[in-house]
């Protein structure tokens, strides 16, 4: 019981930071059918210039929270900035080619900001400094730090924030309006490359603030990390349904669910000892003890195996619509 | 002189879709463009909006060149299609719709539209996939009209329509033509729309082979043979 309330808190931590980057894949593919493989990338981006900014002003004796404010303050329009380039020059141009040269354009991009980070940022792994107090809760036996209560509180208010803008603001309408039929769109007025740009730049900011908190929740940010976070988000934008917003942020959740309770449990039930036959079999190597297959070090597995599991079983994500409706 | 075309060429590849045709339109006239499937109609009123790049010729609106001003731009100007099939935003709400149509403006009030089709604005929360095609063609109507247009360019209102929803589509061109908006109607039900309109071109194979009157053009034995289905007398 304490494992499972334990790891339903660590994965809805995750979870919801996941949510977050997964909204930036799935805004893009809804208004243009690509998978932006950069955004993880831009995730990146966001957590080296909050940790550079935050490690600067740690010594200064600031309060802590001003200091990750200002971290993040100076990541988001630095990810706005990355986003909106890389549509404006690496994807625009490519608007009414065939889908692969876009989509292997955002490979070369994933790769070109990795090694960019590099260079900027060297291999090296940049460290959250030691100023936040991480007060601990506990509660019903699993217990919850205030860091975890901030991020997942954040991730709620940009979910929330993002929910309000695309179904309550005429960008937000122009935007879906877009996603429908983007040349009936420009029939009416509205500026597709302008809309499609927004998109970009709304899910780079969203995306940086989601760099700040994956990175402040494991303590480290890396030029490398965009990578596995970026495909996790995306496994999880399609569980959910890629290009359906709600579908993100539930996708996103169950993601971070399923693997905290996977890495939770895959330790017992890995564990041939606990099994029998399998014990009387393997004899004095289990005298007492445990001969485990796969530790929590797998649960990156878990992102994948539910991206496999829902390309062959649902295609078309838990909330997607039908491919048909697309006009 | 509204809108002016002369020399409009189309290309789709190596196909010339419109060879070159002349085409005027004065305010508030309505002037409907006839002819079969495959005559470069639409072709042409794409070409207008800009929906499409002219090959050649020259596309003048209220004076202004507009054949390279890109498509969001001239809803401002008060140039507005109702595309072939509707186009309208299944998935968005009927007053979502209506505030795309107002987008260019800055945003704008649906009640005057609500007023004249008050069938919309019944199901103003409903999304717009659900409503009958005669339904959805009133919101596309309507829509365009947020945009307060000088110039609008109808594309096939009557198309899958039932015959009774045929008539009313047609009564409400007729009273937003009243209104002084300038329309340029393109039709396949030639009878209905030289029934309607001042003046008609008859478009054939990407060229204007016939224009006049509509009251002209409704007399002329080979658009009777032709579009109006009857034999020559």
């Amino acid at each position: 019981m304490d494992t499972f309330l334990q790891q339903l808190v660590n994965g809805l931590t995750a979870g919801s930071v996941y949510a977050v980057v997964a909204l930036g894949y799935t805004m893009v593919y809804g208004i243009i059918q690509l998978i932006n493989f950069a955004h993880g990338e831009v995730v990146m981006i966001g957590a080296m210039v909050a940790f550079t900014v935050i490690n600067a002003l740690a010594p200064g004796g600031l309060p802590p929270l001003v200091v990750v404010l200002v971290g993040t303050a100076c990541a988001i329009p630095v990810c706005m900035l990355v986003g909106y380039s890389m549509e404006r020059l690496a994807y625009r141009p490519l608007r009414g080619a065939p889908r692969l040269a876009p989509l292997i354009t955002a490979i070369g991009v994933s790769i070109l900001l990795q090694h960019l980070a590099m260079l900027v940022w060297s291999r090296n792994v940049l460290a959250f400094p030691q100023i936040i107090q991480n007060t601990t809760y506990t509660l019903a036996g699993a217990s919850i730090t205030s860091v975890q209560i901030a991020i997942i509180a954040v991730c709620i208010a940009l979910m929330g924030g993002l929910a309000l803008l695309v179904y309550r603001t005429q960008l937000g309408t122009a935007m879906r309006a877009t996603a429908q039929n983007p040349h009936v769109a420009g029939l009416m007025g509205v500026d597709v490359n302008r809309v499609i740009a927004a998109t970009f730049v709304i899910g780079a900011a969203l995306g940086a603030v989601a760099g700040v908190l994956y990175g402040t929740y494991y303590g480290v940010a890396q030029y490398t990390m965009g990578s596995i976070l970026g495909l996790k988000a995306f496994s999880a934008a399609v569980l959910g349904g890629i290009g359906n917003i709600p579908g993100a942020m539930l996708g996103g959740v169950l993601l971070g669910l399923v693997e905290a309770l996977g890495a939770g449990y895959i330790g017992d039930l890995s564990d041939l000892c606990a099994y029998g036959w399998i014990a009387d079999l393997m004899g004095e190597q289990c005298d007492g003890g445990h001969f485990i297959l796969f530790g929590s070090n797998y649960q990156d597995v878990f992102a994948f195996l539910v991206l496999i599991v829902v390309l062959v079983f649902r295609p078309s994500g838990l909330l997607g619509e039908r491919v048909g409706d697309r006009a | 002189m509204l809108l002016e075309a002369r020399g409009l060429e189309v290309h789709y590849g190596g196909i010339r879709a419109v060879k070159g045709i002349d085409l005027a339109v004065d305010e508030g006239e309505l002037v409907c463009l006839i002819g079969a499937n495959g005559a470069g109609k639409t072709s042409t009123l794409k070409a207008i909006c800009r929906l499409i790049p002219s090959r050649a010729g020259m596309l003048r609106y209220r004076g202004e060149d507009i054949a390279t001003s890109p498509v969001h731009a001239l809803p401002r100007k008060g140039l507005v299609m109702v595309p072939e099939g509707r186009g309208i935003f299944r998935q968005l709400t009927v007053e979502e719709n209506l505030a795309i149509g107002a987008y260019a403006l800055g945003g704008g009030d649906p009640e005057p539209q609500y007023a004249s089709f008050p069938r919309l604005r019944e199901r103003r929360k409903q999304v717009a996939g659900t409503l009958s095609g005669g339904e959805q063609q009133m919101l596309a109507i309507a829509r365009a009209l947020m945009t307060r247009p000088k110039l609008l360019l109808l594309d096939e209102p009557s198309m899958g329509l039932a015959p009774l929803m045929v008539a009313k589509i047609f009564e409400i061109v007729r009273e937003i033509a009243r209104q002084g908006v300038t329309i340029l109607l393109v039709e396949q039900n030639a009878r209905l729309a030289l029934e309607l309109a001042r003046r008609g071109y008859v478009m054939e194979s990407g060229a204007i082979t016939l224009t006049g009157t509509a009251g002209d053009l409704l007399h002329d034995s080979k658009v009777r043979e032709a579009y109006l289905g009857e034999g020559v007398a």
